[in-house]
C-alpha cells in the first residue's frame, strides 16, 4: 500500500459512462490525485485486488456487474473491506442511497458531482481512511492475525465479557545490571530479538500478546478467542520460550555476550477481558485473579530457582503429557490462602 | 422554445471547473456517444428489454445534466422513472420527442464549441 497524505492519493473511478469517467476522473487529478478507471464492476473488482488503491468512487447503473455487487464483495472481501467507497450515482429514490449506505459506502453524491463537494467528501473519506490504518497497524504490531480480526470484525468495539483463560506473566531475570552492563543499541537490539522470539512462541500457541514493558510481558490464552486447551497452550508456549531462549544463548555466546534467564508464571481462571483504551488506541486485556497470580507466581520463579511455575487451575487442565512437580503451598501477596504451585520442568517437547 | 436548450450556467461552471480545453473534448465525447444511447433506447424499445431501457435512460440523464442540458435531461429521467411500458403504448413517440430535443442539444453543444 502506498504512503498516502491528505491529497496525491490514488482513486479509482468506476462508472459504464464515458463522459462521467472522463469529468470524473478530471476533476479528481485537479485536486491532485492519481486517478484509473474502470468501465464496469467486474473489470473494477479485478483492478481493487490487485491494490494500491485509496479510494473508490462507485457508479451504481452498469452493464455486467452493477455498483451493489461491488459494494457487496468489497464487504465481504477482508483485503477490500475497509477501502472507502463514494457512491456517484444518479440513481433514483432515496432507497437505494440507503441502500448503498447499508452495504458500506461511505458517502453518497449525486451526479453530476459538484467539484467543491467532491473534494470535501474525498478528503474527509481519505483522512478515515488514514486513521484506520494508523489503527490496524497498531493493533497488527501488537496482536495476533486472530485478535486483529477480532477487533476488525467486532469494529473496535471497546467492551469487557467474563472470560476462563490462562494468563502468562514472563520477564528477564536481573536485566538491570545487564542493561548497566552494555550500550543502549545493544539493550534495544537483544529486547528486539527476545520480543520476536517470544511472540513467536506465544502466537505459535494461539496466545495474544496483550503488553509489554520493559523487559516483562503478559500474554492471554483463550481469549478473545476461545481455544481448546488454553492451559496447555500456555504451558507449551512457556516450554518453547525457554528453548528459544536456550537457543539464544548459544548465539550470544559465540558473541562473547553475556547470557540471559527468563521466568514465567501462569494461572487460570474466570477473568473480565476486553478491549481498553480509546477508539484511537486500545489494547486486549484481562483483570481478576488468574493475572495477580501468575504475575506473583512469574515473581516467585526467583525464590524457587526455576524457570516456570504454575498454579493448580492450570496443572488440572494440562493433559497427562506434560509433567509437573508440585512445589506446595506459596502463600502470595494480595491472597488470603496460600495457592499451590506446581514446577513444569524444562527441556521437555514444547 | 420555452426553455434554453443548454443552461449556460451550468455550462460556464463546468468549463470553469474542469477547464475550457478539456470541456470541448468532453462535448465531443458526448456527441459521440449520445446517438448510441439513443439507439439502445429504440434497440430496447423494440426487444422489450426493460432493464436496458432504464439503464440507456439514466445514462442520458446522467449526461444531459452534466452539461446543462436540463429538457434533454428531464426527458430522459421521466423515461428511466416511467419505464417502457408508456413509451410502447405511446408506439415510441417519446423517443421521437427525446430524439428531436437531442438534435437541438448537438447543434447547441457544437456551437458553444465552435465560440
Amino acid at each position: 500500500m502506498r504512503e498516502t497524505g491528505r491529497t496525491g492519493a490514488r482513486l479509482l473511478v468506476v462508472d459504464d459512462n464515458k463522459v462521467n469517467r472522463l469529468l470524473l476522473a478530471r476533476s479528481l487529478e485537479l485536486q491532485g490525485h492519481g486517478v484509473d478507471s474502470a468501465e464496469n464492476g467486474r473489470v473494477a473488482l479485478e483492478m481493487l485486488r490487485a491494490g494500491g488503491f485509496d479510494l473508490v468512487l462507485l457508479d451504481m447503473e452498469m452493464p455486467e456487474m452493477d455498483g451493489f455487487t461491488v459494494l457487496e464483495q468489497m464487504t465481504r472481501d477482508l483485503q477490500l473491506r475497509d477501502l472507502p467507497v463514494i457512491v456517484t450515482s444518479s440513481l433514483e429514490g432515496i432507497d437505494n442511497v440507503v441502500r448503498c449506505i447499508e452495504l458500506g459506502a461511505e458517502d453518497y453524491l449525486t451526479k453530476p458531482v459538484n467539484p467543491v463537494m467532491l473534494k470535501a467528501r474525498i478528503g474527509a473519506s481519505l483522512e478515515k481512511k488514514r486513521l484506520r490504518d494508523q489503527q490496524k497497524e497498531l493493533v497488527r504490531r501488537f496482536a495476533t492475525p486472530e485478535v486483529a480480526k477480532d477487533l476488525q470484525d467486532s469494529g473496535f468495539a471497546l467492551g469487557g465479557k467474563r472470560v476462563r483463560a490462562t494468563v502468562m506473566f514472563s520477564d528477564i531475570r536481573s536485566f538491570t545490571p545487564l542493561v548497566e552492563s552494555q550500550s543502549p543499541e545493544e539493550t534495544i537490539d537483544l529486547l528486539n530479538t527476545y520480543y520476536t522470539l517470544m511472540f513467536d512462541a506465544i502466537s505459535g500457541h494461539g496466545g495474544i500478546v496483550s503488553q509489554i514493558a520493559g523487559d516483562g510481558l503478559m500474554a492471554i490464552f483463550g481469549a478473545p478467542l476461545a481455544l481448546a486447551n488454553h492451559c496447555g497452550a500456555a504451558v507449551r508456549a512457556a516450554l518453547e520460550m525457554i528453548e528459544l531462549v536456550e537457543l539464544f544463548n548459544v548465539e550470544r555466546a559465540a558473541a562473547a555476550k553475556p547470557q540471559i534467564r527468563i521466568g514465567v508464571g501462569i494461572a487460570t481462571g474466570e477473568m473480565v477481558a476486553g478491549y481498553t483504551g480509546t477508539n484511537e488506541r486500545a489494547t486486549y486485556t484481562c483483570i481478576g485473579d488468574p493475572v495477580n497470580v501468575a504475575a506473583r507466581l512469574e515473581t516467585h520463579t526467583k525464590t524457587a530457582a526455576v524457570p516456570i511455575l504454575i498454579d493448580d487451575a492450570t496443572r488440572a487442565g494440562l493433559g497427562g503429557d506434560i509433567v509437573v512437580n508440585a512445589l506446595g503451598p506459596v502463600s502470595i501477596r494480595g491472597k488470603t490462602q496460600s495457592v499451590d504451585v506446581f514446577v513444569v520442568p524444562v527441556g521437555q517437547k514444547s | 422554445m420555452t426553455e434554453a436548450t443548454i443552461d449556460h450556467a451550468t455550462f460556464q461552471a463546468l468549463k470553469e471547473a474542469a477547464g475550457a480545453d478539456f470541456v470541448l473534448e468532453l462535448v465531443r465525447t458526448f456527441l459521440a456517444e449520445a446517438p448510441a444511447m439513443i439507439g439502445d433506447l429504440r434497440g430496447a424499445l423494440a426487444a422489450s428489454d426493460a432493464d436496458r431501457f432504464r439503464r440507456a435512460a439514466h445514462s442520458l440523464k446522467s449526461n444531459s445534466m452534466t452539461f446543462g442540458a436540463s429538457t434533454l435531461g428531464a426527458m430522459a429521467r421521466s423515461l428511466e422513472l416511467g419505464g417502457i411500458s408508456p413509451v410502447k403504448e405511446a408506439n415510441g413517440e417519446p423517443l421521437d420527442r427525446l430524439a428531436e430535443e437531442y438534435a437541438r442539444v448537438a447543434q447547441a453543444l457544437s456551437e458553444l464549441r465552435n465560440a
